[in-house]
């Protein structure tokens, strides 16, 4: 069973349904057990950072998540997902995050006025590394993005894809059992479903 | 690099698709869900509902169209019409739409913007603008779908959208509307040029040489066209191709 961790509310029907119709047996919950029972977790999110992390604190998630990846077990991070990785980020902050991976979350900076934040749309990646959930990886492929801040990870050998926003910038990450993509896989039409269907089977 | 989007938008009322279409191998054209799975397979790289129920009952149906289209199709949604209260943009937004699309009600409670761009990120609210070309210079800003003039300044107007948080701007040339001549495109670089937010383009598609102007002379992010990708004209996999020789960065999905 996949736990789809809701942590904050909101919307998690198309991170739910794209991973069910990849033949994923998904259940939502905020349930602390059912996320230490569950064989991999993927911690979807959106919103501000400080507020994902109160969330993780107020429904007890925290330990169960921490527990989880010191286990092995496998965590797909989406968006805040990832960002919560990192030991802190600038947002309204600093805020401390779950400290999982080294280094910082920090805002895009505009360098002229083409660049416009939020992140918002369908960019391309590079890849910096082979990983078992990009099966068939052609460079250059577009993923769909949402987000002000990106995270600048302290060994830069984590940063599996980067991609360009007036800056390059880490679009996805490995540490061990724990992949996480800036970017939204459950809006990535093809290129998203076939990341999740890899982690599904994975 | 951002790509270029290109956003085919969907006249639904009651539930079902109004204008006609060119997919003669849908099992029901009139399915909104089954126009928007279409999309998505052909490389739509968002879809856009547009709600033009006028009924109490209508408005039920476009949340459970949304719910249903949410469930298979994996690019984004956005949805408007008929959108009034913080309440609508988050009963849409729990439906599975990405985007919610504010007009008219933003014109008569310009602070729904600010409290919905508060609650749900700027991300997620689009103000859709349509303007009519003034005889004396400028363009002036209707409401109602178009249909009722409200005497204020378009430009002005998008850059206050902005102001109070809007993500983006759905911006409409009520002159160029449903006239296949193309877009307005002095319209859509001035408020291009006075937005740091971006801005789709919307309203008199009839080629896709348009399309492409949009983006390169109007300096627009995205592109929405209806008739032209309903009637089946042209795929948007045909749309691609010619923007990508035009030299525009898009996303291909048959690449």
């Amino acid at each position: 069973m996949i736990a789809i961790v809701d942590v904050c509310g909101g919307n998690l029907r198309s991170v739910e349904k794209a991973l069910a119709a990849v033949g994923g047996d998904v259940v939502v919950t905020r349930d602390p057990e059912v996320v230490r029972r569950a064989d991999k977790l993927v911690v979807p999110g959106q919103g501000a950072f400080a507020p994902f992390m109160a969330g993780l604190a107020e429904r007890g998630l925290e330990a169960p998540i921490r527990d989880a990846v010191a286990r092995g077990v496998p965590y797909l991070g989406i968006c805040l997902g990832l960002q919560v990785l990192f030991d802190e980020s600038e947002e309204h902050g600093p805020v401390r995050g779950l400290g999982l991976v080294p280094g910082r979350v920090v805002r895009f900076v505009p360098p002229h006025h083409d660049i416009k934040i939020p992140h918002m749309g369908w960019n391309r990646v590079s890849a910096h590394a082979a990983d078992p959930l990009l099966p068939g990886y052609v460079d250059g492929t577009h993923y769909y993005f949402v987000h002000s801040f990106h995270a600048v990870p302290a060994d830069p050998a984590r940063v599996v894809l980067s991609s360009e926003h007036g800056e390059r910038f880490c679009a996805a990450i490995r540490a061990d059992n724990v992949f996480a993509c800036q970017f939204h896989p459950e809006k990535s039409q093809r290129a998203g479903l076939a990341l999740l269907a890899a982690f599904v089977q994975s | 690099m951002l790509a270029r989007r290109v956003i085919p938008c969907l006249d639904v009322k009651d539930g079902r698709v109004v204008k006609g279409t060119g997919f003669v191998d849908l099992r029901d054209a009139g399915d909104p869900v089954e126009q928007a799975l279409r999309y998505d397979a052909g490389g739509a790289d968002e879809i856009c509902f547009l709600d033009i129920s006028a009924s109490p009952d209508g408005k039920a149906t476009i949340v459970d169209v949304v719910e249903r289209t949410a469930a298979c199709v994996f690019v984004p949604l956005t949805v408007g019409g008929g959108v009034r209260a913080v309440g609508d943009v988050e009963r849409l937004l729990l439906a599975g739409a990405d985007k919610i699309s504010i007009n008219t009600a933003a014109l008569a409670t310009p602070t729904l913007i600010d409290q919905a761009a508060a609650r749900f990120g700027n991300q997620a609210i689009v103000v859709a603008v349509d303007g009519k070309r003034r005889p004396d210079g400028g363009w002036e800003v209707f409401s109602h779908g178009g249909r009722t003039p409200t005497g204020v300044d378009a430009i002005a107007w998008c850059r206050e959208v902005a102001d109070r948080g809007a993500g983006e701007i759905l911006l409409t040339s009520m002159d160029r509307d449903g006239s296949g001549a193309g877009y307005d495109l002095e319209f859509v670089r001035a408020v291009v040029d006075a937005v740091p937010v971006p801005v789709i383009a919307s309203g008199g598609v009839g080629a896709l040489a348009h399309l492409a102007d949009g983006l390169a002379i109007g300096g627009a992010d995205a592109v929405l066209a209806a008739s032209i990708f309903h009637y089946g004209h042209h795929t948007i996999a045909e749309a691609k191709a010619y923007l990508a020789d035009r030299g525009l960065p898009v996303r291909r999905v048959d690449a």
